[in-house]
């Protein structure tokens, strides 16, 4: 079981550079959020704050937007793809 | 004027004014930071006043620290007296700020015309942009005025008339399988992988900027005076908010006198997350996914969606929502009564402030500005069968026959 995440640019730095990794053991899309945070420091603070996400960042599981389905507890299977993406893009 | 820096719109961190538009921080929104202690109103009217009649009039309020020179610029579009239409809605004076009238017929003439000086002065050969329509058929085109290699990215399903009218430019035209949000998602996306200027992306904190110039026109065509209230359709929420900004800026240089205007936004009911949370008074909008004629308007997911909601409420505003057919009802509304044929955004504009006039929120004193944004030959599914002709044979008595007349003896 593994999920791959997609980071964007701005999260780069404090992953090392990598622009892809692969989360095991995770059943939903908090938990792969959960992995990448102890595996990366200062992760957490980028992007969550009170518990859940912070208000600019969007998550995508497959394309589709978390918020159409239960977000940080919308369930992730084998293979899925998770991407982090600011939202403050576009109009 | 000093241009100072991108600065953070949630914590205040600065950065320098490159192609960024996300705070590293905390993931908010960039904004060009300038100072305008050292303008000095009198003067600064004046150089307006002798400037080009384009956005570039404003240039002490932009993004550059010289006018740039740009091949098809945008701006100074009619702001007309309705008083055909206030009459119909009851009201006492109404404007139309006709944005129809810039060289693509939309609003985006002014964000791209900025957006493409920007990416200009740092040096890329490549813009692209993710469009609803508008800012496609803009972006297209003063590329190809500027000679620059552009891609452009529209949901598959848009109106064929914004199609051609991106195509003719001779752009990369891009078809997403998608609505606009998963265009937007995908441009994100590739903003991180390509070296290009994506208009609204990766040069948002520029391309942004030059929305401001709609509330600077509105402000000098009235004789350097703030309107009392402003209707702005809202898609991303960007242009109600930078029509303030505009507003905020020459209160605080002594261009005008007064306060904000009052600013309601304008959604279609098949895309509003803006004003269903307005509705239910929370901070932030949950996404939606669109389904409305007004598609340029369909942002599912609208990024400047808090700043929206929290502008209407510092200036006692609402934001709305109309039916598609109320949308066509603003559509035939504005066109009988002023002369001005918008497409399908315009129609959610007209058909909220007649709303708004119906619901008695609009004094019969106060002067109000309709933000009309594009031209009805962009969407003419949305009129089509709404009328019909009257089909004759070339006779003077067959003319007469059908149109219930009496032939001329």
């Amino acid at each position: 079981m593994s999920v791959t995440v997609k980071i964007p640019t701005q999260l780069r730095g404090v992953t090392g550079g990598e622009a892809e990794t692969a989360v095991d053991e995770a059943s939903t899309v908090g938990e792969v959020l959960d992995g990448l945070y102890d595996r990366f420091d200062g992760l957490r603070d980028r992007i969550a704050e009170d518990g859940g996400l912070r208000r600019f960042v969007n998550v995508y599981v497959g394309g589709e937007d978390i918020r159409f389905m239960d977000g940080l507890e919308t369930p992730v299977n084998d293979g899925d793809e998770v991407t982090i993406l600011p939202a403050v893009a576009g109009g | 004027m000093a241009l100072e820096a991108l600065k953070c719109k949630e914590c205040q961190e600065t950065y320098p004014l490159e192609a960024r538009y996300v705070c590293d921080t905390c993931f908010g929104p960039l904004e060009v930071a300038y100072d305008f202690s050292g303008l000095d109103a009198a003067e600064t009217r004046r150089k307006i006043q002798a400037g080009p009649q384009t956005i570039w009039r404003y240039a002490d309020f932009l993004p550059f620290e010289s006018q740039p020179r740009t091949a098809l610029a945008a701006g100074v579009t009619p702001l007309l007296r309705a008083d055909r239409l206030a009459e119909r809605l009851g009201l006492g004076e109404v404007w139309v700020k006709n944005d129809a009238a810039n060289p693509t017929h939309s609003f985006k003439d002014r964000v791209v015309t900025v957006a493409l000086a920007k990416a200009q002065e740092l040096g890329y050969q490549v813009v692209a942009c993710a469009s609803t329509g508008n800012l496609a058929n803009a972006v297209a085109a003063h590329a190809a005025a500027a000679g620059l290699e552009s891609y452009v990215f529209v949901p598959a399903d848009l109106e064929e008339q914004k199609i051609l009218a991106t195509g003719v430019y001779g752009t990369n035209l891009v078809a997403v399988n998608g609505n606009y949000d998963d265009v937007n998602r995908l441009c994100t996306e590739l903003s991180g992988e390509k070296d290009w200027a994506f208009v609204n992306v990766n040069m948002r904190p520029y391309y942004s900027e030059g929305s401001k110039t709609v509330g600077y026109e509105i402000a000098e065509q009235l004789g350097w005076e703030l309107p009392d209230r402003v209707v702005v359709p809202v898609a991303s929420g960007s242009l109600i908010t930078k029509i303030a900004r505009g507003f905020e800026e020459w209160l605080e240089v002594g261009l005008v006198e007064g306060e904000l205007p009052t600013f309601n936004g304008a959604q279609a009911q098949g895309c509003s997350p803006v004003a269903q949370a307005w509705e239910a008074g929370r901070d932030f909008c949950s996404p939606v996914k669109p389904e409305t004629i007004a598609k340029s308007l369909a942002i599912g997911n609208p990024a400047d969606g808090p700043y929206a909601l929290d502008l209407a409420r510092r200036t006692h505003g609402a934001v709305d929502a109309v039916t598609d057919d109320e949308v066509r009802a603003g559509i035939r509304l504005l066109a009988e009564t002023t002369g001005i044929f918008t497409e399908t955004a315009g129609g959610v504009t007209t058909a909220t402030l007649a709303k708004l006039a119906e619901r008695g929120d609009i004094g019969r004193a106060e002067r109000v500005v309709l933000v009309i944004t594009g031209d009805g030959l962009k969407t003419l599914d949305a009129v089509r069968g709404s009328f019909e002709t009257i089909d004759v044979e070339p006779t003077v008595e067959s003319f007469a026959a059908a149109a219930g007349v009496q032939a001329v003896a």
